[in-house]
């Protein structure tokens, strides 16, 4: 029987996934967009579970708000990377370095 | 029902429609012709609206199934955000003329993400502050990265967007934990469920929220991102990234704290004394080896964001209180500080090198007096405003038996004096070299020295900001 906690397991597995894709990737800025989606789509596994184990649609609503902010978050991440592009004639992260912080 | 849901939200409900019409009409007439034009007409509908949350006087009122608050603390909050945002957009005109950057999105924008920092602080449910801080936070990539063809306002952006995602998404996930432990998403309903201890799974959700928040409010150890954005982006850009949003973030992060998890402090509120102390130390020692003012800037709103913290991690009606007053004063400090880095300019070309400034005052005397209020009063010195704010907040740690915080506090804010004397050192004592154009009119030279003079005048009663905040800080905590 799949239980409650095999769910919160696999969401925690992603979001490890997507925040060690964001520090530890060398190469490409691509590759950040994707891992801040595994990171929202783990939170939206995680409301899912919850949602349907307490019986309460508010988890789900929650999650069709996250899908959509998920959406526009991607757009603007691409117009910006774009932007950065047509300055730079790179996306690596390793040339994200003018300024150094 | 609805109507009395609707007249609630009318401030932000106004403002969303203004902005879509605004957008609508650049868009069919004259594009960036009207830039001008709708700027103003922003800062005017921001001053409207401040005007009419500040007039309002009823007690807390809450709208679309608790989903919505609105009480004394968010009605502070967001008179605040508003001056600020309307303040900004002001002065920014000048600057953005000369530079060519007047484009009709600048302003809209601006209203966007101000619309994102009203819903977030009028949040009752953990749904609200998510939207409303996704809302403010892709407004303010766009803003960081808004000009185009530079390679560093480009990569301030970029910059912006991956760890203010990653900040997101920590929250959120937080949320989802809070959500799922709790049983409900609303904040009275988590204050209930938590007033008897706290489930440990609340306690996780809680931790990831207070760690998105501080990366919102720049904090240590999320501040990365800040003094990079903070030099990268256009300076109008960055006095409303110092500004509004962290009044905003600030009264969010209270907000999250007190109404929903209020009936545990003691499980926070060490948390956020820690947070607190790091970001003081590590913005008054890193900013001292800075060049570039806008940097500088950076590490000092770091540095300010700890001692908000302070009040914030006391927990009582005097600590929110002392907060409000804090993050008040700290704004208005910061609007007269960039106000006078937009009028830095040689031939010309805009400077935001420190050395620049040296010999400054034989430019322009009156300027660099204002600048020498403003710098003594960001570094606590009394008797200008800004030693008072500081006082609120140490006040109110020892208050809640925090001594070691305040002491901390107290040596953080004498290591980061130094920096700001050193701007003083270098107007008046510096040496002689090819001295800054002598900027003259517009509204960002006003603006300093109205800025200069309110740290001094201010001194007599703070503008009644001190009861107002009062106010508001017993209308959050209960």
């Amino acid at each position: 029987m799949v239980g409650l906690e095999h769910y919160l397991a696999v969401a925690a597995a992603l979001f490890v996934i997507g925040i060690f894709g964001l520090f530890l990737n060398r190469k490409n800025v691509i590759i950040i967009l994707m891992s801040v989606e595994l990171i929202l789509l783990s939170v939206n596994i995680n409301l899912v579970a919850f949602s349907s184990f307490a019986g309460d649609l508010v988890g789900q609503i929650f999650t069709m708000l996250v899908l959509t902010v998920a959406a526009a978050e991607a757009a603007i991440g691409l117009a910006i990377l774009v932007g950065f592009f047509r300055n730079r004639g790179t996306i690596d992260v390793e040339d994200v370095n003018v300024m150094k912080g | 029902m609805t109507s009395v849901d609707f007249s609630i939200v009318l401030p932000e409900f106004l403002l969303a429609v203004y902005a879509l019409a605004a957008l609508l009409f650049a868009v069919y007439t004259g594009k960036d012709k009207t830039a001008g034009l709708i700027s103003w007409l922003t800062a005017a509908v921001f001053v409207v609206l401040a005007i009419l949350i500040g007039s309002r006087s009823t007690g807390a009122q809450s709208a679309f199934n608790g989903m919505f608050v609105d009480d004394a603390f968010a009605r502070f909050a967001k008179v605040g955000i508003l001056l600020a945002g309307a303040a900004v957009l002001a002065m920014s005109q000048d600057y953005l003329k000369k530079h060519d950057m007047l484009k009709f999105e600048l302003p809209i924008i601006v209203a966007l993400s101000t619309i994102g920092m009203m819903v977030m602080v009028s949040a009752g449910d953990l749904m609200a502050l998510y939207m409303g801080l996704e809302l403010m936070s892709l407004a303010l990539y766009v803003l960081a990265s808004f000009r185009r063809d530079s390679t560093r306002s480009s990569e301030a952006g970029l910059k912006y967007f991956v760890l203010g995602s990653l900040s997101s998404g920590l929250l959120l996930y937080g949320a989802s934990l809070t959500y799922g432990f709790a049983g409900t998403t609303n904040f009275a309903g988590i204050l209930s469920v938590v007033k008897d201890g706290a489930p440990l799974g609340v306690l996780f959700g809680l931790v990831f929220m207070i760690t998105g928040m501080a990366f919102k409010v720049s904090a240590v150890p999320f501040h990365m991102w800040t003094p990079d954005v903070y030099e990268g982006a256009p300076t109008p850009v960055t006095a409303f990234f110092a500004t509004a949003p962290k009044l905003a973030a600030m009264a969010l992060f209270a907000r999250v704290l007190h109404d929903a998890f209020g009936g545990i402090s003691s499980d926070w509120s060490q948390v956020v004394a820690l947070i607190a102390v790091a970001s003081m130390f590590l913005g008054a020692i890193a900013g001292i080896g800075q060049k570039d003012i806008k940097r500088l800037m950076a590490y000092s709103s770091i540095s300010h964001m700890g001692f908000a913290l302070i009040g914030v991690a006391s927990g009582t009606v005097g600590g929110v209180q002392a907060a409000l007053i804090y993050m008040a004063i700290y704004i208005v400090m910061n609007i007269g500080t960039f106000a006078f880095i937009m009028t830095m300019e040689r031939d010309g070309q805009p400077v935001t090198e420190i050395k620049a400034l040296n010999s400054y005052w034989k430019v322009s005397p009156t300027k660099s007096l204002a600048v020498l209020f403003l710098m003594f009063s960001m570094a606590g010195v009394p008797p200008m405003v800004g030693f008072f704010g500081k006082l609120a907040v140490l006040q109110a740690a020892v208050e809640a038996n925090m001594t070691w915080l305040a002491t901390a506090g107290v040596v953080a804010s004498v290591i980061g004096a130094f920096y700001y004397l050193r701007v003083v050192y270098y107007m008046f004592f510096g040496s002689d070299v090819e001295p800054l154009d002598d900027t003259k009119g517009g509204v960002a030279n006003i603006a300093v020295l109205v800025v200069g003079l309110i740290m001094l005048v201010g001194i007599i009663n703070l503008f009644g900001v001190d009861t107002l905040a009062l106010t508001a800080a017993e209308a959050l905590v209960r």
